[in-house]
């Protein structure tokens, strides 16, 4: 067992490395992207390509409601990690339940959308092309918007319980970042 | 005082009752330990999918042989691809970069353990479960037990209904299983590269290994996220009814080919990469020479990661693709040869005038050389879309990628083993049986994969249960069966080494190699915390400087 370290440098090293947790972060959030894009490929090859009806354009609309409480609870997550930041943790609670409920309101939404398509419209995984790869896609999403949430929740009820500190300002943020590519998606 | 109470735990747990330390190997989050698992599950892969393939041979080894069924002979290919791509190849990769970059780079562990031990275990999982298929896929009808559609599973015959029972199930969630391990120590191995260098080393002065592992991770998590997307589709196909791969409702059969190749030849860079990391390391030691161009080889191989992500329907050249389609892919399928041409002179540059030592490491390295250039040369012949024509699904392509993968991939990773297997066991491997276990396998390796490009130049299609005699294909066939045997029977030394040397072997102390990177200054094996100091380092030779204090790298980088 070597004790002594490998070279005895005469300078003093500035070593500064990037934070782990970003860079898994970022790591995961390419992997991700790569299977979205998969699927989003997936749907607009099959765009136009399905035998039977109900087709995108009689069916879907935009929901852009619940599309602006998706992406203005990237704001509010935002919000929150710069207040914990400044080590205000009531500020931080309220902008992260703030961010809870906006996402909760859109996977409401999405939910809503899926109601009216499968006993409005007809439309199921198997009817045809579009619907196989429309509910693949925001199926994937859903999904991910709902781990997203599990984990803010999570997170909330730390800080409730009042286990969340400034210094956790460093993981909170890698998983606002989480959120925003939720978002972004 | 905190070095002493890890060391005497480690004199402690030599005694434990074997429960108690089946336990620890169980729990461990150690990368070590982990390493030395994914090393050990993927040489227990490796016997399995060798005898997948040697049943295969020995049905082919006359015409008209009925060895074994039509059915089996179909699950054979099938497994024995899956298995040595994601079980063995795959694995045993994962565990020697798992082992060696925190090494490499000074590091006492990875940079997430847990992530590192949850991934190992569901690639164990993964493996297990396609496995349990011979005995779990029967289903409701009573159809097919392991997967039969072939390694890439090409729709339709993955669809319901000409894949009854549950086998292709069994195929998909394993390797969406495996997948998301596969995933999980990519990223691990990202970030550990990233945030856990010691002091001083900059990415300018990693060991290659290191540098060519974090390319290699970044290409798992490009090319096995796609493939995970596509077997949720399939998944979705099989158990929601969707329609993704489906015909009959206007899907298409090629979507799946073209997710599959995104994935499919990304994957062979990320096996070969970590082949070249070996010989990378492997060579200069051996050669008693710094590594020849080391900023090249790191572009290179960066090139190489950059360019194989545009390749892959060189797989397809005879679904039928246009014109356009087709000229690209030669063009970039070509261009990939020329990075890959500046790395194997970067080699023989390093050995060109080295004071060579011929030991079993070396020995495999430069039959990988060799090996490594002609698999490449055959692959320049496949990449013009005219000769894929004439050739494709023959034997000829069979014979290709295998000189990759053993010739290439499984020469440079014995020579990994005999090199580290000192640092890992801290034992010395059997040089006589080292150097038995490489003529057996080149003797082996070369009847079997030379001879058979030959009866795929006359013909001899991939894939067939049987064939008629006087085709000129016969002897051919007899000669590649012999050459397995061979190989067969250098395994075994291999194995018999490796035992024998862990139990009886000579001690091998800290450095047996007089080698320069920072692996070998620590113990062997190394002790749980790598470096009771963390090192700093000047150059990429850090152990040089330290043994020549009068004449350092650094003075000269």
């Amino acid at each position: 067992m070597n004790a002594q370290p490998a070279i005895i440098s005469d300078v003093n090293i500035t070593w500064d490395l990037p934070s782990r947790g970003r860079v898994g972060m970022f790591c995961l959030i390419s992997a991700e992207s790569a299977i979205f894009t998969i699927f989003v490929v997936a749907y607009l090859f099959y765009v136009g390509k399905s035998l039977t009806g109900p087709l995108p354009r009689d069916v879907l609309h935009a929901p852009i409601f619940f599309t602006i409480c998706l992406l203005s609870s990237s704001l509010t997550i935002h919000l929150a990690v710069k207040s914990l930041k400044r080590a205000k943790v009531g500020g931080f609670a309220l902008w992260w339940f703030l961010t809870l409920a906006l996402g909760a309101t859109f996977l409401a939404g999405t939910a809503r959308e899926w109601r009216r398509l499968i006993y409005d419209e007809g439309l199921t995984i198997q009817t045809n092309l579009f619907g196989t790869t429309y509910y693949s896609l925001v199926g994937l999403h859903g999904f991910h918007v709902t781990v997203g949430l599990l984990a803010i929740t999570t997170v909330l009820l730390f800080t409730l319980l009042g286990y969340v500190r400034q210094e956790h300002a460093e993981r909170v943020d890698v998983l606002a970042l989480y959120w925003h590519f939720v978002d972004a998606v | 005082m905190a070095t002493d109470a890890i060391t005497t735990l480690r004199a402690d747990t030599a005694s434990l009752p074997f429960v108690v330390r089946l336990h620890e190997w169980v729990t461990t989050v150690d990368h070590k330990r982990l390493g030395i698992l994914y090393i050990v599950y993927a040489l227990v892969f490796l016997i399995i999918g060798g005898i997948e393939a040697a049943i295969m041979r020995i049905q082919l080894i006359r015409p008209h042989n009925n060895f074994v069924s039509p059915e089996v002979f179909n699950q054979m290919f099938t497994m024995h691809g899956t298995t040595m791509i994601f079980f063995v190849v795959m694995p045993m990769l994962f565990g020697f970069a798992n082992y060696l970059v925190p090494l490499m780079i000074g590091a006492r562990d990875m940079a997430f353990p847990r992530l590192n031990a949850f991934s190992f275990w569901l690639t164990a999982f993964g493996g297990i479960l396609l496995y349990f298929s011979f005995l779990g896929a029967n289903g409701l009808y009573g159809d097919g037990t392991a997967p039969d559609v072939g390694w890439f599973a090409y729709a339709p015959l993955t669809s319901k209904t000409f894949s009854l029972g549950h086998s292709t199930d069994f195929w998909t969630l394993s390797l969406l299983v495996s997948g998301f391990g596969s995933i999980g120590t990519a990223v691990n191995i990202i970030a550990t590269v990233f945030c856990m260098r010691c002091p001083g080393m900059t990415l300018a002065k990693m060991p290659l290994l290191a540098w060519l592992n974090l390319v290699m991770a970044v290409l798992v998590i490009l090319a096995v996220s796609p493939l995970s997307a596509a077997q949720i589709m399939l998944a979705v196909d099989r158990y929601l009814g969707g329609h993704f791969f489906d015909t009959q409702a206007g899907g298409s059969a090629v979507i799946w080919m073209h997710f599959f190749w995104i994935f499919g030849h990304p994957e062979v860079y990320v096996l070969v990469i970590p082949a070249f990391a070996f010989a990378s390391e492997i060579i200069p030691v051996f050669s008693r020479k710094a590594i020849f161009g080391y900023p090249v080889m790191v572009a290179a191989t960066v090139c190489i990661a950059f360019i194989s992500m545009s390749v892959w329907a060189h797989h397809m050249f005879t679904v039928g693709m246009n014109a356009n389609a087709n000229t690209f892919f030669v063009l970039s399928t070509m261009a990939i040869a020329v990075p890959t041409g500046i790395k194997i002179f970067n080699w023989l540059a390093t050995m060109w005038g080295g004071k060579i030592h011929f030991k079993t490491p070396m020995l495999f390295c430069i039959g990988f050389l060799f090996q490594f250039l002609i698999a490449g040369l055959t692959g320049i012949m496949l990449s013009a879309a005219p000769f894929t024509w004439h050739l494709g699904n023959s034997y000829f392509v069979v014979a290709h990628f295998h000189y990759v993968i053993v010739g290439a991939i499984l020469f440079a990773t014995f020579g990994g083993f005999y090199y580290w297997f000192s640092k890992m066991s801290g034992k010395m491997y059997n040089e006589k049986l080292g150097k038995l276990h490489f003529w057996l396998f080149v003797i082996g390796f070369h009847l079997t994969f030379d001879f058979m490009h030959i009866p795929g130049l006359l013909g001899m299609p991939r894939r067939i249960y049987t064939y008629e005699p006087g085709r000129g294909w016969d002897t051919l066939n007899l000669i590649i069966t012999i050459g397995v045997f061979f190989q067969a029977a250098g395994i075994l030394v291999f194995v018999a080494n490796l035992l024998w040397s862990y139990f009886h072997g000579e001690t091998a102390g800290s450095d047996p190699w007089d080698a320069w990177t920072l692996e070998w200054s620590t113990s062997s094996p190394p002790p749980a915390y790598n470096f009771a100091i963390i090192p700093e380092v000047r150059s990429r030779r850090p152990l040089w400087d330290r043994k020549h204090p009068e004449d350092p790298d650094w003075k000269y980088e």
